[in-house]
């Protein structure tokens, strides 16, 4: 298939996995901002909820050149519907239909239709009608078209070049956003971790939890309290669990396995790498290099392997 | 003009014409809310298959609706045979002359079309040379306008032969009245053009270069910001091929190759969708972003095939358009079926004279506009526009022609008061290839606003779906 139409599709789904996933950081966000809580030390940004999802995006210092300060609604505001914030839900959405459009003709008329409609949909809101309708409502709904959009494209698309990159854009974006979430929720909650079964502790631990679905799989599993090492195990290292670092590399490595030849060899083998980093890793190993920069080395690998395939096969020279 | 156009429904007398009369019986049958339900139903799709068109002149990346319209223009299957006819004849002579004025010119030396007529024209292209195309076929896609006139009869009122546009409407409009009134498919013998797509990629196909087994055709497109962008994009993915934009191409040794996650692959014809003067910066304008430098080599090497040919637009021009009767006489020996609008050429004096003092009764267009730019209505016109289009014409008459004001034929049409007559045109594309063919149906296009004969989509105009009754 043609590179640009390639690159076109793996932003796309990029896109439309950011919004899902911007939507999820700011629900869970949003609830948490709903319980009393208390600075555990104050002047540490990230103790703040509404710090989070910026922190996480990595979008604080743009988000303080527009705003004197946090508040709930200028983070909504900034995050979902900022039209020069090219991480906000209403850009990644604009973003994902404009490549669609580029390349109509590689996905199936329900795809492109499906997020046309979305797209159409999005540019009807504006604060006051995310507000009036309720916050939770929209940001699940954001949620609902990135799911029915991916129903869609496994339903109805050809399994082949086109599919694979789709979900190679997919799964790295999304395992790019789960290490983020676990290190920055990491940071939050430790120095509360000792106080292991208090009731924001709960909270907390089971907002970061549900902004990856992961809560009920995790009282599934453990059927215990929650603990900082059980969901660093569940994050990264199950691979039965969607949203899982080591999840994501069995999609990113199977893929790439397919659509690598003699020329991009190094790219499969360099996933070959990271994927049995998880596929043969163990809690404690993590928690002895420590999770941060355990985390940090995952975040600059897997940036290095997107580095490659778009050179390799995105954007050819 | 004094009575009423033709109407395509309906009788001067009022009578409904035969082949209407079913659709007129279930119109009468169908409640009118169910109708407006539809309406709204057939808008919101449109938007959400995101058929829209790009406005030029508009704020950059507007995108708007074709308005549709409910109530198909139908055309009985004697009018079709003639149309049939007609087309393939016409088409036929027309790409006859592209091959004789690249080639020897017989035409021209026999002086029934004028050599400074051809040969100065700025779409002439003299790099075409003596260079002989696969088949012999120059316009593979044309797109002619048609419209009625008078008391019914036919006339051509020009000859798209560069990258006429519009069929994805026709197919879009007859897959959304199938879907709003299937009910009117079942009960009415209505021939199908869903295999257009089907038979222009066979049509490319056959004019592959020799020696290519399975070619690989590919849809050349300016990218996502052309206005018609939606069809380029439809048409690829209905014949299953890339759709392409220029920085998706390169040469080397006169080849032509895409780039794709799997290297290099070569690309055997180039549906191409771009005007000439883009197509390769090498030989036309230096300054193009959207062509691919070495295309036109390669071109000339035989080694790629482009549809249309380069240069086809030299017989399109409304300059040349008053000698296609001739051209039809002179190649196939036969008289035309479809009759051409009176036309006044204005570099002629007494031409000229006369139009100048009937400027208010004719319609005057650029002998290279398109699209409804840059044309004056004379009946619609203003003093102030007379005069101003009167200096035009004396600053530069070669650029113009003028022709009467037809009274286009109207058909019934949903407008906010109900249904009104509003004027309609048509434009069928006829496919050359191997052999001559279209698909039984066109775009029909409607002026939506009351008395206006313009019915170009950037002028505000409609579409509507196009039958032809089987029997």
């Amino acid at each position: 298939m043609l590179s640009r139409t390639a690159s076109e599709l793996f932003w796309m789904s990029r896109h439309i996995e950011r919004a899902e996933n911007t939507a999820r950081l700011l629900d869970v966000t949003y609830r948490m901002s709903l319980l009393p809580y208390e600075v555990i030390e104050p002047g540490l940004a990230w103790a703040e909820p509404w710090a989070v999802p910026l922190i996480t995006s990595g979008l604080a210092t743009e988000y303080y050149r527009q705003f004197p300060a946090l508040s709930a609604e200028n983070v909504l505001r900034f995050m979902i519907l900022d039209s020069g914030n090219p991480s906000s839900i209403f850009c990644c959405l604009r973003a994902a239909r404009e490549s669609a459009r580029a390349v109509r003709g590689a996905i199936t008329s329900e795809m492109y239709e499906d997020l046309n409609s979305a797209w159409l949909d999005v540019r009807g809101y504006d604060y006051a009608r995310i507000e009036s309708g309720g916050v939770s409502e929209f940001l699940d709904w954001v949620k609902m078209r990135s799911h029915q959009f991916r129903g869609v494209t496994f339903g109805t698309l050809l399994r082949d070049d086109e599919y694979h990159f789709i979900r190679l854009g997919t799964h790295l974006e999304r395992a790019d956003n789960t290490a983020r979430i676990l290190d920055v929720k990491y940071h939050t909650l430790l120095p509360s971790a000792a106080d292991v079964g208090g009731a924001v502790d709960y909270y907390q631990w089971g907002a970061l939890l549900r902004s990856v679905s992961g809560f009920e799989a995790y009282r599934k599993i453990y059927s215990d309290v929650i603990t900082p090492r059980r969901v660093a195990e569940l994050l990264i290292l199950r691979e039965d669990m969607p949203r899982s670092l080591h999840a994501c590399m069995n999609h990113i490595y199977e893929t790439l396995e397919r659509l690598c030849d003699e020329h991009t060899h190094e790219i499969e083998r360099a996933a070959g790498e990271l994927h049995a980093k998880l596929h043969f890793g163990r809690t404690d190993d993590i928690i002895r290099q420590g999770l941060h920069e355990y985390l940090m080395d995952f975040l600059e690998r897997i940036s290095a392997l997107g580095d490659d395939i778009i050179r390799h096969f995105l954007d050819p020279a | 003009m004094s009575a009423s156009p033709y109407d395509e429904m309906r009788t001067p007398d009022g009578a409904i014409r035969p082949h209407y009369q079913a659709f007129a019986q279930w119109l009468e049958r169908t409640p009118a809310a169910r109708i407006a339900q539809k309406r709204e139903e057939a808008e919101r799709a449109f938007h959400r298959v995101g058929i829209t068109f790009a406005v030029y002149g508009e704020d950059s990346g507007t995108e708007r609706l074709i308005p549709f319209d409910l109530v198909p223009r139908i055309i009985s299957a004697d009018e079709w045979k003639v149309l049939d006819r007609g087309l393939k004849q016409r088409v036929q002579a027309l790409n006859a002359f592209l091959r004789d004025i690249y080639h020897e010119q017989a035409i021209l030396k026999a002086g029934v079309v004028p050599s400074e007529r051809v040969l100065a024209n700025s779409q002439f292209r003299a790099e075409m040379q003596g260079f002989d195309v696969p088949q012999g076929i120059y316009a593979h896609i044309a797109g002619v306008d048609v419209v009625r006139a008078g008391a019914g009869e036919f006339y051509v009122l020009e000859d798209n032969l560069r990258v006429p546009s519009g069929v994805s409407y026709m197919l879009e409009n007859r897959k959304m009245m199938m879907r709003l009134f299937p009910e009117l498919f079942a009960t009415q013998r209505i021939r199908p053009v869903q295999h257009y797509p089907d038979l222009l990629l066979e049509n490319l196909h056959g004019v592959a270069p020799a020696g290519a087994e399975r070619p690989t055709v590919a849809v050349l497109t300016p990218g996502a910001h052309n206005s018609a962008y939606f069809e380029h994009a439809f048409l690829a993915q209905q014949m299953g091929v890339e759709l392409v934009e220029g920085q998706d191409l390169f040469v080397q040794n006169d080849t032509v190759f895409m780039r794709t996650t799997h290297g290099p692959q070569r690309v055997h014809v180039l549906y191409r969708r771009v005007d000439d003067d883009f197509l390769d910066p090498r030989a036309f304008r230096p300054d193009s972003m959207l062509g691919v430098p070495g295309l036109f080599a390669a071109y000339r090497a035989g080694r790629v095939t482009l549809a249309n040919a380069i240069g086809t637009g030299v017989a399109d021009d409304k300059s040349i358009y008053p000698y296609v009767p001739d051209m039809i006489r002179f190649y196939l020996s036969e008289e035309p079926v479809l009759a051409n609008v009176p036309t006044y050429l204005l570099h002629r004096k007494e031409d000229r004279d006369y139009a100048l003092a009937h400027l208010a009764e004719l319609v005057v267009k650029e002998t290279h506009g398109a699209g409804g730019y840059g044309m004056l209505i004379g009946p619609a016109a203003s003093a102030a526009e007379l005069e101003a289009f009167r200096k035009r014409i004396l600053a530069a008459p070669g650029t113009y022609i003028a022709q009467p004001t037809l009274a286009l034929s109207t058909c019934p049409t949903f407008v906010e008061s109900g249904l009104a007559p509003r004027h309609v045109d048509l434009r069928p594309y006829v496919l050359s290839g191997k052999t001559v063919s279209l698909v039984p149906g066109g775009l029909t296009r409607v002026a939506l606003r009351q008395g206006s004969l313009v019915v170009n989509s950037s002028q505000g105009g409609g579409t509507k779906d196009t039958w032809v009754l089987a029997t």
